[in-house]
């Protein structure tokens, strides 16, 4: 079966004032039906570029779409018209985890406004028909709306929300950060999409409502088979909510492992470095040597191969092809380590 | 308590508010009721040579003018003229700078540039010069007042719209809506203008008063109304040459011009303490009137 989404080679770049920034250089991705995928990597490294460039919304100028292809269930997404992006890929089929859950309400309408605007487009049991301008005229049928009703109380209570009647009647700010997660949560569910994109969904959030709400997102996607793109810089949570792992570094994907795979053996001299550089119990932490290189000139072949102890002069004259070393484990490095535990 | 109580009690709990409210309110109620109050009302048109400049009587309680008319009287029906003044115009100069502002914001390319520098290039001149400009060039009347009181104040409009609509672009929750599939259009529109309503609120309250200045000072140089319109600004200029022996008769349109002016202005300054939660005023003020009201 092919995978729910594909990407392949996709190229972006951003145009600054010094030149071109390339911040993805060819990425590769694929999520399959009912995975949940984490992308790994540090700050700047592409992830959100990523995510926006999946759902359509990078901000074109200064963003360039150079190359590539992003399929979901077969149709190209970057081929698309605008509209039916808009009418029938965004909401729909894909949904959106924001990075920060504290400004992603809009703070002067009450909840149940928002969700219900949502529902009025985008629910399941068909849409509203698209009247003229920005559809302020179009009708929302009383029987559709007190299904939708229904269908966004039953959500609320998904998600753990107290009392979903009154919420409904409340606004954004008088609600706590980890119950506005769960608000946007309900509603990435809420139209009964194939694919979510996470994207650093619980940054703002304090330990332990992290975890809590990664569980129960975990729970209810692995419930309705929904595929999840989570982006984040902490393995920490990804271990907590995926089953495979992407690592990329500047703009390039490097390695792609299923979890337990990732973390006992992982291959390429990035990964090790990334796992190593988490804190350890006696305090100590280890950093990975040399700086995150600019992307406007970027160095060539593999851009990890400044920093790389492992680097030949083949990895700055061409990125290394895929190498499977076992199924589902896919490695992008000449000289990758071996591929033992790491300390 | 609904949104429009709520509002109206935290002015009520900030004296100065209050007065610009009630000032507001005083003028609204003057000008509706002015032919019950005024105790000559024909004298808006009549003349009456034989009672020229009379002082403040029992009779004349503001005085009378050089034809002899009730000052009290006119200067009531020249509320009206002042309401439909700043309605007119700062509502033709909402309706020409938001979508202006709004088209700005979502060309982010060469057409929303050029918006934009034709909006400063109206800023570039002083308001004042360039109505009296675009009255002078149509000809003294009213409307035309009107009209270039609207050309000369929308630019504050779409300024004020832009840049609220460029800082909410970056917004996650704008970002949110979008990548739920909002048209840009809808985003705008729905999702972005109603977070920008109550910086928009306090920008007509503020430009009431102005609009309301300028009209009068266009009116002072004889490119308003004509007589015998009871338009204040003209009543102050033609009391000029009379200022020595008649001190009534600059004093009374003069105030009420000040009244409503300030009325605007302080009701303005409210309302952005009210709905404005980022331009707060300083916290002594605030803690002032929590001492006020006891809590």
């Amino acid at each position: 079966m092919p995978p729910l989404l594909s990407v392949a080679g996709l190229r972006v770049g951003f145009d600054t004032d010094a030149g071109r920034a390339q911040v993805l250089d060819g990425v590769n991705l694929e999520i399959g039906r009912g995975e949940v995928v984490g992308l790994v990597g540090e700050s700047g490294c592409g992830k959100t570029t990523l995510a926006r460039s999946i759902l359509g919304i990078l901000p074109r100028p200064p963003a360039v779409i150079e190359s590539g292809r992003i399929d979901l269930d077969g149709t190209d997404l970057l081929t698309l018209p605008a509209r039916a992006m808009n009418d029938a890929i965004r909401g729909r089929r894909i949904t959106y985890i924001p990075q920060d859950p504290l400004g992603s309400l809009n703070p002067v309408f009450r909840v149940g406004t928002q969700i219900m605007e949502l529902m009025k487009w985008k629910s399941p049991d068909g849409k509203a028909r698209r009247g003229r301008w920005p559809g302020l005229f179009t009708p929302y049928p009383h029987k559709r709306r007190r299904a939708d009703r229904a269908r966004v109380l039953e959500a609320l209570r998904a998600v753990q929300i107290p009392d979903p009647e009154a919420a409904l009647r409340k606004y954004p700010h008088q609600f706590s950060g980890g119950q506005r997660q769960r608000l946007v949560i309900a509603m990435a569910l809420l139209t009964e999409p194939r694919l979510i994109i996470a994207d650093e969904p619980t940054t703002a959030l304090d330990v332990t409502i992290q975890a809590q709400i990664l569980a129960l997102l975990r729970r209810l996607v692995k419930e309705r088979g929904i595929s999840v793109l989570f982006t984040t810089h902490d393995l920490g949570t990804a271990y907590e909510l995926c089953d495979r792992i992407v690592v990329m570094y500047a703009g390039q994907e490097v390695e792609s492992a299923p979890i337990d795979r990732f973390f006992a053996h992982p291959a390429h001299p990035y990964t090790r470095r990334l796992l190593e550089s988490l804190p350890r119990p006696d305090g100590s932490v280890r950093e990975i040597p040399g700086e995150i290189p600019g992307l406007v000139h970027p160095p060539g072949g593999c851009r990890f191969h400044p920093r790389c102890p492992n680097a030949g002069s083949e990895c700055g004259e061409h990125r290394p092809p895929v190498d499977m070393p076992e199924a589902g484990h896919a490695l992008r490095c000449y000289h990758p380590d071996p591929m033992e535990p790491p300390r | 308590m609904s949104g429009f109580a709520r509002i109206l009690r935290k002015i009520a709990e900030d004296r100065v508010a209050l007065i610009g409210l009630v000032l507001i309110v005083l003028l609204v109620l003057v000008a509706l009721f002015a032919p019950l109050l005024a105790t000559h009302p024909e004298d808006v048109w009549e003349i009456h040579p034989e009672l020229r400049l009379l002082p403040p009587s029992a009779e004349h309680l503001f005085g009378t003018d050089r034809m002899g008319g009730d000052i009290y009287s006119r200067i009531l029906f020249g509320a009206r003229l002042t309401i439909v003044i700043g309605v007119v115009a700062v509502g033709a100069s909402l309706l020409i700078g938001v979508p202006i502002g709004l088209l700005a914001a979502f060309y982010a390319n060469w057409f929303g540039d050029l918006l934009m520098r034709i909006s400063d290039v109206f800023l570039a001149v002083p308001q004042v010069i360039l109505a009296i400009a675009i009255a002078q060039t149509l000809g003294p009347s009213l409307p035309n007042v009107i009209l270039a009181l609207s050309l000369t104040y929308w630019p504050w409009f779409t300024r004020l719209v832009y840049a609220e609509t460029k800082r909410l672009q970056n917004e996650v929750f704008i970002e949110a809506t979008e990548a739920l599939g909002a048209s840009p259009w809808r985003l705008i529109v729905l999702h972005i203008l109603p977070n920008i309503s109550s910086a928009i609120i306090v920008r007509i309250s503020l430009g009431m008063g102005f609009t309301i200045l300028t009209a009068a000072a266009l009116g002072f140089l004889g490119l308003g109304a004509q007589p015998p319109v009871p338009e204040w600004g003209r009543m102050v200029a033609e009391s000029r040459e009379f200022l020595p022996m008649a001190w009534w008769y600059a004093l009374a349109p003069g105030l009420a011009i000040f009244l409503v002016v300030m009325g605007f202005n302080l009701l303005g300054d409210g309302l952005r303490d009210v709905l404005d939660p980022r331009l707060r005023k300083s916290p002594g003020r605030r803690a002032a009137a929590a001492v006020r009201r006891g809590s």
